[in-house]
């Protein structure tokens, strides 16, 4: 099953909503996936500063921090649950090689805008340990997981970044992601887990890396890409929504002049301010749509 | 009678409906804050009237035998799934299988319904007055499907005894589909339909209508790429 939800404000007023509004959203779409959750946040970009969402494990945060701190000497370092936002100026090639060197460590994400957290147990919980409601930004994808293709992890959660500023949520499964991981491999794109999203993150990547847009590479992703799936890709300046052809995952789409919003079902938007006002649509099958800038 | 589903439970709401007094003159109701609820008016049973204010989820209206049951909105995967009797009307948009399986009664989608639109269905009348998904008729029984719009891949694929009258495009028709002379009893068929939806001054020859060419009721090798 799976839930999947974006949101996307066009109305700068309601940045600082952002957590508010997104929260509601995942915990509406509890039901659908009990087993973990996740979400992603952008908030406007700071040049030249990047921000490294990880995950820590078997060791305190105090702990962890000073060892950071050693080997980053700029790092501003955020503690929420069990992850760690480390914002400095040094160039991802040498952070991600220093935190593939700490075994406690496991990076989540990267990017000039983007925060991602993940954790298992039941979505409602989760969002309440990292405190979502206190976010603000400009927009949002989450995820709530019934497992089937990988184990209940955090890495077996969504969302996947495999790129700078990218992320992927998906309800549904591949059947073609063992080839295409071993075909994105051998491109250089790093997929981590077992999970067949990442493979369609990473696939992704891939095209954003040959200067496609997120638009373009979905589309090509619709003969790529063998298996069903509602797919929402976010990137720093905005997010898209693509179902498979055959369109058994099911996504509604809300759009008022303040904001997008998309999720596996309604009733996920139904707290959001002047809903009952919005324009109302199911995605087509096998078309792309894309808000942003 | 009204209901509020930000305050009463969808399962209080609907015991409620499914155990009306026989004796009882109250029998019109409301339920406000729908808020997509999954499974509202599931398996009512008598002669009632029930408008939901909102959009609702899944399922609504499943099972239904005799109610009149009015959506102010849209709604989501399998209205009137297995429906009996009675009718179902969505003012706004219904999402896939709408109808799916039904063997009775009348749903009326003033919007457009998404994929599936009337799969396997075995006895329902389906009235879209907008346009219609992909697999729409799949397999589809017994009733008829009237479609004022257009109808996406596959229309009436693997068809059976069932009707499809549509006024638009067919994007392409599935197996088994073809087009059917329409005589003077299906053109009754069809204005009966238009008109109570509130149709009356549609043009019934502007429709077209398609049914079975019964080329796949028994196994035959030339087909086998068809099954």
């Amino acid at each position: 099953m799976c839930g999947i939800v974006g949101i996307y404000l066009k109305n700068k007023k309601l940045n600082k909503d952002l957590g508010k509004l997104l929260t509601g959203m995942m915990n509406n779409m509890a039901t659908r996936g009990p087993d973990s959750a996740g979400f992603a946040i952008y908030s406007p970009e700071k040049k030249n500063r990047y921000k490294y969402s990880v995950c820590f494990s078997e060791t305190s945060a105090k702990e962890i921090k000073s060892q950071i701190i050693k080997k980053i000497k700029d790092a501003k370092i955020k503690v929420i649950a069990d992850h760690l936002i480390i914002e400095t100026t040094l160039a991802p090639a040498k952070v991600l090689d220093i935190i593939k060197k700490f075994k406690n460590l496991s990076l989540v994400g990267y990017g000039n805008s983007i925060e991602i957290f993940k954790q298992v147990g039941n979505p409602k919980d989760v969002v309440k340990n990292f405190n979502l409601e206190k976010f603000s930004g400009t927009h949002a994808i989450g995820h709530t997981r019934m497992a089937t293709e990988s184990a209940i992890t955090t890495d077996g959660s969504h969302p996947y970044s495999t790129g700078k500023d990218e992320c992927l949520v998906h309800n549904g499964s591949l059947s073609n992601h063992n080839n295409l991981r071993r075909t994105l491999k051998k491109r250089g794109i790093e997929i981590r887990s077992q999970n067949d999203t990442e493979v369609a993150a990473g696939y992704i990547s891939s095209g954003l890396l040959n200067k496609k847009s997120l638009k373009e590479t979905l589309i090509d992703g619709l003969k790529d890409l063998d298996g069903f799936y509602t797919f929402i890709s976010g990137t720093k300046s905005g997010m898209a929504i693509v179902r498979d052809e055959i369109a058994c995952k099911p996504a509604v789409v809300a759009e008022t002049k303040d904001y997008v919003a998309i999720a596996s079902e309604f009733q996920a938007m139904a707290h959001l301010p002047n809903v009952n006002k919005a324009k109302i649509f199911e995605p087509d099958p096998g078309l792309v749509y894309s808000w942003g800038k | 009678m009204k209901f509020n589903l930000k305050k009463d439970s969808l399962r209080d709401v609907n015991d409620h409906l499914q155990n009306i007094d026989k004796k009882s003159n109250n029998r019109s109701f409301v339920i406000n804050n729908p808020d997509g609820n999954h499974s509202i008016c599931a398996g009512l049973k008598d002669e009632i009237e029930v408008t939901v204010d909102g959009h609702a989820g899944y399922y609504c209206a499943g099972m239904n035998m005799n109610a009149q049951i009015t959506i102010n909105g849209n709604v989501g995967t399998g209205v009137a799934e297995n429906m009996m009797s009675g009718t179902v009307h969505v003012k706004g948009n219904a999402s896939q299988s709408a109808g799916a399986t039904a063997h009775g009664g009348t749903l009326i989608v003033d919007g457009d319904t998404s994929s599936r639109c009337g799969i396997s269905m075995k006895g329902i009348d389906i009235i879209v007055k907008g346009s219609v998904g992909h697999m729409s008729a799949f397999m589809a029984q017994s009733g008829n499907l009237v479609i004022c719009g257009d109808a996406g891949d596959a229309l009436g694929d693997s068809i059976y005894e069932a009707k499809i009258f549509i006024s638009g495009k067919v994007k392409s028709l599935g197996a088994d589909c073809e087009e059917k002379k329409i005589t003077e009893k299906d053109k009754k068929i069809l204005k009966s339909l238009l008109d109570k939806s509130g149709l009356n001054d549609k043009d019934i020859n502007n429709f077209k209508m398609y049914g079975s060419a019964r080329k796949l009721y028994n196994f035959n090798i030339d087909n086998v790429s068809e099954y």
